[in-house]
């Protein structure tokens, strides 16, 4: 089967963000893979190893972030391709799934899209539902186990987790698939792995090469801003033992109105 | 100018997500403001009670879709309908719920009405010519301001960022049936079976958490079973300190989170887990027992009113967020403060 997983270039988790005049900084902290996504990616290696075929990371990122795309790789992805371009500047979560949905078409055959549940950077978690809609094809958003997954007869069952608990969806071949952290622990990329994707050649795409002009995008950010920090004064409770200390808490939870 | 707004009603099975009431008291405040109107979206099977429900908390009217293509949660139907509504009533403005499904459905929503989503909204100011949402990015570190520039403007409001208005049982509206009209055979996916999960409380409509981190596992005068390995004993260990953290959310009625090197260790299912990769929540009073508090969980839970700490470490980041910070082994107080509580709260 043919699986494309789509990942993303953001900063450490570790990250102290900041703006400066208006410009989202990180400071000097690494880029990563988006920590979603390499769930999704442990989910297509091991459906692939199950069922055969391959896997193609794809990445829409401006050039030179291909730090996502090179993690997937080490991982064990057999190909990759970026796309980028200077005409998608500003790109909202609409525009930039009828994008991604371009280029899984010009990828061709895939039987399954891939997804990590969110970003860290704009914790959307709509691109799944959205690529999935342009292309037409179910939509299966946070999954947490793959039941069992039929390529040849293009039958896939999930289990989706909702507030309430999870439902076992049943879906026709291809689908887009978000994964989630309860899936299994992402693996380490190999020393050999790691050596490969530092060499490895891919396709980048522009719209030119998907066919499609710029899409229009409805929403823009005029403003990032650092939330106010709360002036917080910390009072550490007094006490001689745990029990005078609880109650001393009590009571202040009590004065304060807390409780 | 926002004159109609449709806000839906998120449910599983006819109960309704809390937070789509919090949508519907904030399109009632829009619409008090610029002289429009609120209406409602209620899909499903057998649900007329919500539509009332939603009467109650402040709609004037509602669009009732039944059908058995729409009792259980596929989004493609739903996406459909919404967009079957949305054409047909023309509204301003959609709200959802930032809930599993509400999320869902919004992004659909603007990829099938060829507009703006903005999700995960926290503040809204309609008082301009435009409105302006705000919303966490990065996981609350920072904040964006997003604006709209087609309509209808869809937006997921963040569970608890907005007020949910007290039902007036007294109140009457108008409840509109609307065609279904869906072909059951375009509906590719189908649903096998459902798991529910015991009843609890959800970290995101909690007002009040207690959260465990590494420090459950740390609590030197408990001898773990001798059959037991390392890791075994180090998890034996974590739950009973859990145990200590589930009774102090017992007698409050809070929710149980935990951070991430608590899930990572196997302490306890992910479900719990409140940071930049698990749940952000800001509920009224959040208490973290052996939390040093690393970057991941304080944006996860800063936002929370009152923070208490206790850490046996005095030194732990997670102090300098808290309003009050308890020294001293989580082991040792939370059982006093769990009685202390208790008695408090029988008074």
């Amino acid at each position: 089967m043919k699986i494309i997983v789509c990942v993303k270039q953001v900063p450490d988790t570790a990250a102290t963000m900041s703006v400066e005049n208006g410009i989202i900084s990180w400071g000097d902290a690494p880029l990563i893979i988006n920590p979603w996504d390499e769930y999704a990616v442990e989910a297509a290696l091991n459906l692939v190893a199950d069922q055969g075929g391959d896997v193609t990371a794809l990445c829409l990122g401006k050039e030179g972030e291909t730090e996502a795309i090179k993690h997937a790789l080490a991982m064990g992805a057999d190909t990759a391709v970026m796309v980028s371009d200077p005409a998608l500047k500003g790109l909202d979560n609409v525009s930039a799934s009828r994008v991604l949905a371009a280029a899984i078409e010009k990828i061709g055959d895939a039987d399954l899209v891939l997804f990590g549940q969110q970003s860290v950077d704009t914790d959307t978690g709509l691109l799944p539902v959205q690529v999935a809609r342009v292309l037409g094809w179910p939509s299966l958003t946070l999954v947490s186990k793959f039941e069992s997954i039929a390529a040849d007869d293009g039958k896939i069952q999930v289990l989706r987790t909702m507030e309430e608990g999870g439902q076992v969806v049943d879906a026709p071949l291809p689908a887009v698939v978000s994964v989630t952290k309860d899936y299994a622990e992402p693996r380490y990329p190999s020393f050999m792995g790691i050596r490969k994707a530092s060499k490895a050649e891919f396709p980048k795409w522009g719209l030119a090469d998907l066919g499609i002009e710029a899409p229009t995008s409805s929403v823009s950010w005029p403003e990032v801003l650092e939330p106010e920090q709360k002036e917080i004064v910390t009072e550490i409770i007094p006490g001689d033992t745990p029990e005078e200390k609880a109650q001393n808490l009590v009571d202040k939870l009590i004065a304060e109105k807390v409780l | 100018m926002t004159k109609k707004i449709l806000a839906y009603i998120d449910h599983f099975h006819g109960k309704a997500q809390p937070s789509s009431w919090e949508g519907v008291g904030l399109a009632a405040a829009i619409a008090g403001d610029s002289g429009g109107e609120v209406a409602a979206l209620v899909l499903g099977e057998g649900i007329g009670e919500l539509a009332e429900a939603a009467i109650h908390h402040g709609a004037d009217q509602v669009f009732l879709a039944e059908d058995p293509i729409l009792k259980d949660f596929r989004p493609e139907p739903l996406a459909d309908m919404i967009k079957k509504a949305a054409e047909s009533y023309q509204p301003d403005l959609i709200l959802f719920p930032t809930t599993t499904r509400g999320r869902t459905l919004a992004g659909m929503a603007a990829v099938d009405l060829n507009t703006g989503v903005m999700v995960d909204v926290i503040d809204l100011d309609w008082s301009g010519d435009e409105i302006i949402a705000t919303r966490p990015i990065y996981a609350g570190k920072l904040l964006a301001k997003l604006v709209c520039s087609t309509t209808p403007q869809i937006i997921t409001l963040r569970t608890r960022a907005f007020d949910k208005p007290e039902p007036d049982t007294g109140r009457t509206g108008t409840v509109t049936a609307l065609e279904v009209g869906l072909d059951p055979g375009a509906v590719t996916t189908s649903i096998a079976s459902i798991k529910e999960k015991a009843e609890g409380i959800s970290l995101s409509d909690a007002s009040v958490i207690v959260s465990g981190g590494r420090g459950v596992a740390l609590n030197p005068s408990l001898e773990a079973p001798g059959d037991l390995d390392e890791e075994a004993a180090d998890v034996w260990r974590a739950e009973q300190g859990f145990a200590l953290v589930g009774e102090l959310a017992d007698v409050l009625g809070a929710a149980v989170g935990a951070s991430r090197a608590a899930v990572d260790a196997g302490y306890i299912i992910y479900d719990h887990q409140v940071g930049q990769t698990g749940k952000v929540v800001s509920p009224d009073l959040y208490i973290a027992c052996g939390i040093s508090g690393a970057i991941q969980h304080l944006a996860g839970m800063r936002s929370s009113k009152v923070i208490v700490a206790i850490n046996k470490d005095q030194d732990a980041p997670i102090f300098n967020f808290a309003r009050f910070g308890v020294v001293g082994d989580m082991h040792a107080i939370l059982p006093p403060l769990t009685e202390a509580l208790k008695a408090y709260l029988n008074q």
